[in-house]
């Protein structure tokens, strides 16, 4: 005894529960992310060591450049989210907004959908034959610019995650005291200057951690590009591209791109952590900053900037409802409206609805359990190996959906575990993928309650795992269902690692929205969105009423 | 330049609540002028519409002769300390107390020359390029106070500055504001909800309550004179004794005990309550051998704090009255005594049996 880093004592409950996540970690986590690593530089032939899938994807411009492109892509959109969602935070929480808080709603609504869905929607829109192409076209004789290609990734994706950042600012704009804009105003410094004197810089550390998440999410986006890239490749495509047309083969290749894409956001993600260190600022706030009337030319211009920016962004969702109610003949829109659409979807792809309620919901189950656990032992038995769940718990967040899907199936699709086409399989990957968010959400929450009321209930001789069970879960409640809620609405609206693991009995939702779409079914389509639209807005309403009004965070 | 402010049937709404009725003062040039109240009494409120952070609802707000209603913040040309400080986390000391100064578009070594200097005053001048979040309470203090005071304003206005330090700081930035307030010598408002702080600073102190000034004072004056039973009881401790007033007399009746009071401005008869700060008592063994003789109380409690000793004694009526008396070696009163008080005259306050005015004459 006394050897045992486990605080020097026996292996107690918690420490039970550490070896088992770090089992579990190990098994679908690290042994993948191995197999990965063996795949790329492994010759599957002569069992070498070997760099040829790498000198492959740097020496042929055909691959190398969709890492161009996709780093044009993710800079613009992280770029413009940030120019956009900041102003708007900051318009929000110092003024009166006629309407702010339906606005509010649509901003969450507009960023929870899947972006390929507002994709295919600017294309009915914008596109070739969309309906304000034809407009402009027929009545006016103007050509409108081209929705396809980097244009167009650039907008959609713009549109769809300038929210996070609108999330992630107004928080941190919660925590600047008010006192400092007016001892900023009081020294003759106001307006848009102080903005950026005073209000940027303090905000510094959120900007950088929203700009990571639209970074990762806009460079793991596999359906955008895929539908409006047009000619305009970029790595996620790539590498599902590689992927599929490799698979029975030889997967080295998509194993090789994959590590470069775990390299280059881990790359991302370190600069960032150094970035944010740096410039954080302790802050208390003793007196918020409370939104007031603005007047004259002000009053205006947010009011226009507020509208003309969420209406853009909800534009998409609300076009393909209103398709969804269309007629349909064929793969043609055709004038009157009926519930054909939704009864075609019920008749013809029903399943892709359950599924979508039973995979994620079984995720979900996981998810709460887990992140309840994992944040438990990480936050109140801090020691090595809970650092190492801590550590390894996070891994997944940077890496792209698609490179955890390919990951999963190069180690899975063989015995001893085989798992390829099953809805295990899937489940293992969402868990995988929104654990960190709920670990992070739980230990926040966590944090907030004081150890000593769970050493009252064990000096009162309850044991370990009734404390845990009867005192700190109910209290942890809330905050796990809000973020639990959360990580639904995010997995119900998944793709890219979906479209890798499911098999015909297993697609989901947007699964089938996707094949839909590229098929031409655009009446099935426009009303399997509209559905995953009502479980979304329903799910977001539960969300409301358990958190009491409290943030969402991502 | 200093100035003087003077504030018109000032009115302070938030919607349909009035915060502030009709508010009238005047503040002299160079003066230290504290607002005193309890908190929602509006003493922030007036201060934050001088400063231009809430809107005039109504009355007139002057420096000198100008009218600042509707003056931009920025240009009223004023010093203020928040609560907080309000320092900028991410600027260093001399980036703070620079900032005003920077914007005011004036020449590079000037700003460095005046910065510098209220460095110096301020004792911070070590700390300069430190970043705010290694200072302590009482140097982040100092610095709001350089930065608030480099622009040379017109008026320095000061919203609880010392709430959020220990004790012992208190007393020490207390002196430091006074001393600082003189040698600079600025027309201060300052707010505090602290009544021993307000008479240790002020020259002049305004006791509020619900929006509406009750007194307006030297702190001598607010204390020995309250102008109600609101002030009396706000400012320092003091006993309440029911009574009455004979005009033809001039004598006043508290519970049997009677004692001459010819200074009142009433000449009826009525209903009076009195106000007798602890200390204004004297406390006897024996029956007293004066004319008016002396009320007998018996002693329920002794709380002993080194330089004082309080008592704390009971009424024939059964009403507790709270005694302050100096210590001593071998103190000849203890808890169970009958012991016999008696009142210095002069500096007990005759109150309407409403509380509402003071009947003492000059007061």
């Amino acid at each position: 005894m006394g050897r045992n880093p486990m605080a020097g004592k026996r292996l107690d409950l918690w420490g039970m529960v550490t070896l088992l996540v770090l089992a579990l970690y190990g098994v679908f986590l690290i042994y993948p992310l191995f197999n990965l690593l063996t795949q790329a530089v492994v010759d599957k032939d002569t069992g070498k060591f070997t760099l040829v899938y790498f000198i492959k994807f740097f020496s042929k411009p055909y691959y190398f450049n969709t890492l161009i492109n996709s780093f044009k892509v993710t800079f613009g959109v992280t770029i413009l989210t940030v120019m956009l969602g900041t102003p708007l935070a900051y318009i929000f929480t110092r003024f009166e907004i006629r309407g702010k808080s339906l606005l509010r709603i649509l901003i969450i609504l507009s960023s929870m959908s899947a972006p390929f869905i507002g994709a295919y929607s600017w294309i009915l829109l914008l596109g070739r034959s969309g309906v304000i192409t034809l407009f402009f076209k027929n009545v006016f004789g103007i050509h409108t610019p081209s929705i396809y290609g980097f244009a167009g990734i650039l907008v959609v994706l713009t549109l769809q995650l300038y929210p996070l950042i609108f999330l992630y600012v107004s928080g941190a704009l919660k925590n600047v005291d008010n006192s400092l804009l007016e001892a900023s105003e009081n020294l003759g410094c106001s307006g848009i200057k102080r903005f950026f004197i005073i209000i940027v810089p303090l905000i510094g550390p959120t900007l950088f951690a929203g700009g990571l998440l639209v970074f990762m999410r806009s460079l793991a986006d596999f359906g955008t590009p895929m539908l409006i890239g047009e000619g305009f490749r970029t790595f996620p495509v790539t590498i599902f591209n590689e992927f599929i047309s490799e698979l029975g083969g030889d997967d080295g290749f998509a194993a090789a791109i994959s590590i470069i894409a775990i390299i280059i956001t881990t790359m991302i993600f370190l600069v960032q952590k150094y970035l944010s260190n740096r410039k954080t600022f302790t802050m208390n706030s003793m007196n918020k900053i409370r939104p007031v009337e603005a007047r004259g030319l002000t009053r205006i211009f947010i009011h226009i900037y507020s509208y003309a920016l969420i209406g853009l962004s909800i534009m998409p969702q609300v076009y393909i409802i209103y398709t969804a109610f269309r007629k349909v003949n064929g793969t043609v829109f055709v004038p009157g409206y009926s519930f054909g659409n939704f009864i075609n979807a019920f008749d013809r792809v029903g399943r892709s609805i359950s599924n979508t309620l039973i995979i994620p919901g079984i995720s979900l189950v996981f998810i709460v359990f887990f992140a309840a656990l994992i944040s438990y032992i990480t936050v109140r038995r801090r020691n090595i190996f809970t650092g190492i769940a801590d550590t390894v718990s996070m891994v997944p967040y940077i890496i792209p959906g698609s490179v955890v899907g390919i990951t999963l199936l190069i180690a899975f699709n063989k015995p001893p575990i085989l798992l390829s086409g099953t809805m295990i399989i899937m489940v293992i990957g969402l868990v995988l993928r929104r654990l960190p968010y709920t670990i992070r959400s739980s230990v926040a929450v966590l944090q907030q309650i004081p150890m000593n009321v769970e050493e009252a209930a064990l000096s009162l001789g309850s044991s370990k795992l009734n404390a845990f069970y009867k005192i700190t879960m109910p209290m942890m409640a809330a905050g796990l269902i809000s973020g639990a809620i959360l990580s639904w609405v995010t997995m119900i609206s998944e793709l890219s690692t979906a479209i890798l693991l499911y098999v015909g009995r297993t697609k989901t939702l947007t699964v089938e929205i996707y094949t839909q779409i590229i098929r031409g079914n655009y009446g099935i389509a426009a009303a399997l969105s509209t559905i995953l639209a009502v479980l979304t807005v329903i799910s977001l309403l539960i969300f409301n009423k358990v958190s009491k009004g409290d943030d969402l965070s991502m | 330049m200093s100035v003087g402010i003077s504030i018109k049937n000032a009115v302070k709404k938030y919607g349909e609540n009035t915060i502030i009725p009709d508010l009238s003062i005047e503040i002299r040039d160079k003066e230290f002028f504290t607002l005193l109240g309890p908190s929602g009494c509006g003493k922030t409120t007036l201060l934050r519409m001088i400063a231009g952070f809430n809107t005039i609802e109504g009355g007139e707000f002057r420096f000198n002769e100008k009218i600042i209603n509707e003056m931009e913040v920025s240009k009223r040309n004023i010093g203020m300390v928040f609560q907080n400080y309000a320092i900028f986390p991410h600027y260093t000391v001399r980036q703070n107390v620079e900032f005003g100064l920077k914007n005011r578009k004036i020449p590079k070594e000037d700003i460095r020359i005046a910065t510098e200097e209220f460095l110096e005053l301020m004792q911070i001048l070590e700390y300069k390029d430190r970043m705010p979040e290694r200072l302590s309470g009482g140097q982040q203090q100092r610095v709001a106070l350089a930065r608030a005071l480099v622009i040379k304003p017109d008026v320095l206005l000061m919203d609880e500055p010392l709430s959020n330090l220990d004790a012992k700081l208190r007393m020490e930035m207390r002196q430091v504001i006074r001393d600082l307030q003189k040698d600079v010598g600025i027309t201060t408002i300052y707010v505090t909800h602290d009544q021993e702080e307000a008479m240790a600073i002020s020259d002049r102190i305004a006791v509020m309550k619900d929006g509406v000034i009750q007194h307006v004072g030297t702190p001598r004056e607010i204390y020995h004179r309250p102008s109600n039973i609101f002030v009396a009881t706000f400012i320092g401790r003091t006993n309440l004794i029911e009574a009455d007033y004979s005009a033809v007399d001039k004598i006043i009746n508290m519970d049997g005990f009677t004692f001459p009071m010819e200074r009142l401005t009433v000449d009826s008869d009525q209903l009076v309550t009195l106000s007798v700060r602890p200390e204004d008592f004297q406390m006897t063994a024996d029956s007293p051998k004066g004319k008016t003789g002396g009320i007998k109380c018996r002693i329920t409690d002794e709380v002993f704090l080194g330089l004082n000793t309080h008592y704390h004694v009971e009424l024939q009526s059964g009403q507790d009255i709270e005694i302050i008396h100096e210590s001593e070696m071998n103190s000849p009163f203890k808890t169970g005594d009958n012991v016999w008080l008696t009142l210095k005259n002069e500096k007990i306050n005759v109150f309407t049996r409403d509380g509402n005015r003071n009947l003492i004459h000059g007061s």
